[in-house]
């Protein structure tokens, strides 16, 4: 079947090498990605499991503020603050190495070289961000929404991704082909844009503060940015790299993906100043951050387009294959996301949203739903290439699907209803100019909607556990003999699918 | 995509684009805000409203009106010390600290402030902790609205004031102890009401966290006049 069908660079450049000697390589440099390509999957599964336990702890003092309440390192600030490090420089960047270096050094033919360089970046980073853990839960949290880590590991972690961060470049610099895909254009502009932001932000927030409001401007300056230009060019690259891939179909138009990168390269890095509307900041910087939330609809209605039409019709492949399952959810996601997030720059919207749950709601519909469930899918297309070895269980991909994908749509949907209603009820002003509802009839109302978010968060436990069970049981499954030959899908083929 | 320099120059280029507008001109745009009288004077001592220009004809903002005080003032080292502990509590992720103009949202309304806060408000503080989500109420005027008793009731645990609440104790920044007798109770003391009370011949004691904590508390006020933010009346 789709053995057969043309790949991905057979379909954009005529003069590739034939199949088998395009596989000898490919194999090649997945070979040499083996150790770190590996170590960041077992690193970001084992934060995620760490960020998980931080957030059902975080969500237990929601609802029970006495939990554990006696003990200051477990104190709702600096839990919330370890879980949101461990999954973003945990869970997501790990996750983000292992799988943009990985198709970085396949789509540029070169095999990595000096991986021990790259792996003693690899274990510093860790090492960095377990120091930058305890040092938040023992009491020297930087109070910057995302830059919480000490100032004494992150000199670390910016060195540590230097280190790490070379390869994409260098093997970009040595790449074996004429032609450079869209997804290659994604991960390197990452790479390059990232460090740029941290040391930015380390500088004029940590080392040398700067002065007033230029503090609050430089956070979410950073802090969207993180989002919008570490982790999703990561999760479109992706994206970009895997749908064609698995279906075996170019991408829909060569066009749109240049018009869609640049267009966000453009403007979503301004974007992140629309968490200041309304506050005392230049009111010239909100205008320039709500402008650009709202361009930010090109890219995204352009990428839509474009994976759409590579994807239409071939739904009931992609249906079998866990990679397709999980990467269609995310980038469909991404789109719903990015619109939400457009609207809530507008200033009308933006005065409902802001300050709630709604915002909360969203961070994890973009974080999760769109990055997080397309780095899912990228490990089931890469770990039984590098390891060599197929997914133990069927059975526990589809619960993992399954329990990721409902958990996380109640639990947007919880936040953002419930975010949406508390907006109003602060807003209400009635005719003698008195508010409608008091704080303490909102505090009220927000109890039930924290229950239905534990409920989501449990659901998405489970999915964790057993994406958790399944690579673990392949890491220490024997390798070759044993092993069914075909990939593990999670739909018997159909008759004709076969042939 | 074949120039490649062009793609170099591009991801280079975009984000310094928006490095330079947000980060690099609000830098230069606020280096020279600093605090101020509630009235701007000109040259000739003659108030001023709005921007004006000087005898070179610079745009000047005006000068302080000599024999009047400037706003914001600089915090007491306890409140300092206390700001510190707000930090590493994470007070941040649950409450605001800043004030926005009437008929948008009901900041004012809500009695959380009389008047919308300016960047020029937070000059002076090491760490501007605007912050992003209301669990709780804004706290930029915090200082005027309660006593210190009440901060240390509330901080010990928010159910003695306000039985409703989500917000954590923070038992952990006092201490039980037996009442002395040789010196009798404390008088740091804080006394607990009803059902809260602790057991016969025990009090309790802030430690030196919560005080500088509720010292930062009360200094929280944003109860003075800047040329640009006056009164809502
Ligand atoms: C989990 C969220 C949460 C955290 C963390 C939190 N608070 Fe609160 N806070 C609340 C809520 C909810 C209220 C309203 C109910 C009440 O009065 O307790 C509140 C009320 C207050 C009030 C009274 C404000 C008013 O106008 O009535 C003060 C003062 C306060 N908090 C200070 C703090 C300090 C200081 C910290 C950190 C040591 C802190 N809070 C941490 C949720 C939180």
């Amino acid at each position: 079947m789709s053995s057969q069908s043309p790949t991905l660079l057979d379909s954009l450049s005529p003069t590739a090498e034939r199949q088998e000697a395009l596989r000898a390589r490919l194999s090649e440099v997945d070979r040499s990605m083996r150790t770190p390509g590996t170590f960041f999957v077992v690193a970001a599964v084992l934060w995620l499991m760490v960020g998980t336990l931080f957030a059902l702890l975080t969500a237990i003092k929601f609802t029970n503020p006495s939990f554990l309440g006696h003990t200051e390192i477990f104190t709702f600030g600096r839990v919330r603050s370890a879980h949101l490090n461990s999954v973003i420089y945990g869970w997501a960047t790990n996750a983000g190495f292992a799988v943009g270096l990985w198709i970085m050094a396949r789509l540029c033919r070169t095999r990595v070289r000096h991986t021990r360089i790259l792996m003693a970046g690899a274990v510093f980073w860790n090492l960095g961000v377990i120091g930058g853990i305890i040092g938040i839960l023992k009491g020297d949290m930087v109070a910057v929404e995302w830059l919480e880590m000490p100032g004494y590991v992150t000199p670390l972690l910016a060195i540590s991704f230097a280190l790490i961060g070379v390869w994409a470049i260098i093997a970009f610099r040595w790449r074996q082909t004429d032609h450079v895909y869209v997804s290659q254009w994604y991960i390197l502009a990452a790479f390059f844009w990232l460090p740029w932001l941290y040391t930015t932000a380390q500088i004029l927030l940590v080392f040398e503060p700067a002065k007033g409001v230029v503090q609050s401007l430089t956070n979410w300056w950073f802090a969207h940015n993180v989002l919008g230009l570490w982790l999703t060019p990561l999760g479109l690259g992706t994206a970009y790299y895997l749908i064609p891939k698995v279906l075996g179909r170019p991408i829909y138009s060569y066009y749109l993906s240049v018009y869609g990168f640049w267009t966000l390269a453009l403007f979503y890095n301004w974007a992140g100043v629309h968490h200041l509307i309304g506050g005392p900041v230049p009111a010239w910087v909100i205008s320039a951050g709500t402008v650009a939330s709202v361009m930010m609809v090109i890219p995204v209605v352009v990428v839509a387009v474009n994976h759409h039409m590579t994807v239409v019709g071939l739904h009931r492949q992609g249906w079998r294959s866990p990679t397709i399952r999980f990467i269609v959810f995310g980038a469909i996601n991404y789109t719903i996301v990015s619109l939400i997030g457009s609207a809530m720059a507008l200033r009308d919207v933006n005065l409902s949203t802001h300050f709630t749950d709604f915002t909360v709601g969203h961070a994890h519909h973009g974080l999760y739903a769109f990055y997080t469930m397309i780095m899912f899918g990228g490990m089931y297309y890469m770990l039984p290439r590098l390891l060599n070895r197929e997914w133990p269980s069927a059975f526990l991909i589809k619960t993992h699907f399954w329990m990721t994908a409902l958990g996380i749509l109640l639990m947007v949907n919880v936040l953002q209803i419930c975010g949406w209603i508390v907006g109003e009820m602060m807003n209400q002003v009635t005719q003698d100019g008195t508010v409608a509802y008091t704080f303490q009839q909102i505090v009220e109302f927000r109890v039930p909607w924290h229950w239905l978010r534990s409920v989501s968060g449990f659901m998405i436990t489970i999915g964790h556990f057993a994406f958790f069970i399944n690579v673990v049981w392949m890491l220490f499954r024997p390798s070759k003999a044993d092993q069914p030959s075909q990939p593990t899908l999670l739909t018997r083929p159909t008759a004709e699918a076969n042939a | 995509m074949r120039s490649l320099p062009l793609l170099f120059l591009g991801i280079f280029f975009t984000l310094a684009f928006s490095w330079t507008g947000i980060v690099l001109v609000s830098n230069v745009q606020l280096r020279d805000l600093d605090p101020a009288t509630s009235t701007l004077v000109n040259d000739v001592q003659e108030p001023i409203s709005g921007v004006t220009y000087d005898k070179n004809g610079a745009e000047m903002m005006g000068n302080n009106m000599s024999g009047d005080v400037v706003h914001p003032q600089v915090k007491s080292g306890s409140a300092l010390r206390g700001q510190e502990v707000y930090e590493q509590m994470g007070c941040l992720y649950c409450h605001s600290q800043q004030v926005r103009r009437a008929g948008y949202g009901s900041d004012i309304a809500r009695g959380w402030g009389q008047r919308q806060s300016v960047a020029r408000d937070y000059v002076l503080e090491d760490r501007v902790m605007l912050g992003t989500m209301r669990t709780g109420p804004d706290l930029a005027n915090v200082g005027l609205r309660y006593d210190a008793n009440w901060q240390f009731q509330h901080l010990y645990n928010p159910k003695i004031t306000s039985p409703y609440s989500i917000m954590p104790p923070y038992g952990f920044l006092f201490e039980k102890q037996k009442i002395s007798d040789v010196t009798g109770p404390s008088d740091d003391a804080i006394t607990l009401p009803g059902d809260w009370a602790l057991d016969e011949g025990y009090e309790l004691v802030p430690t030196q966290r919560a005080r500088d904590l509720v010292a930062y508390l009360l200094s929280l006020r944003q109860d003075y006049e800047l040329p640009e933010a006056k009164f809502e009346q």
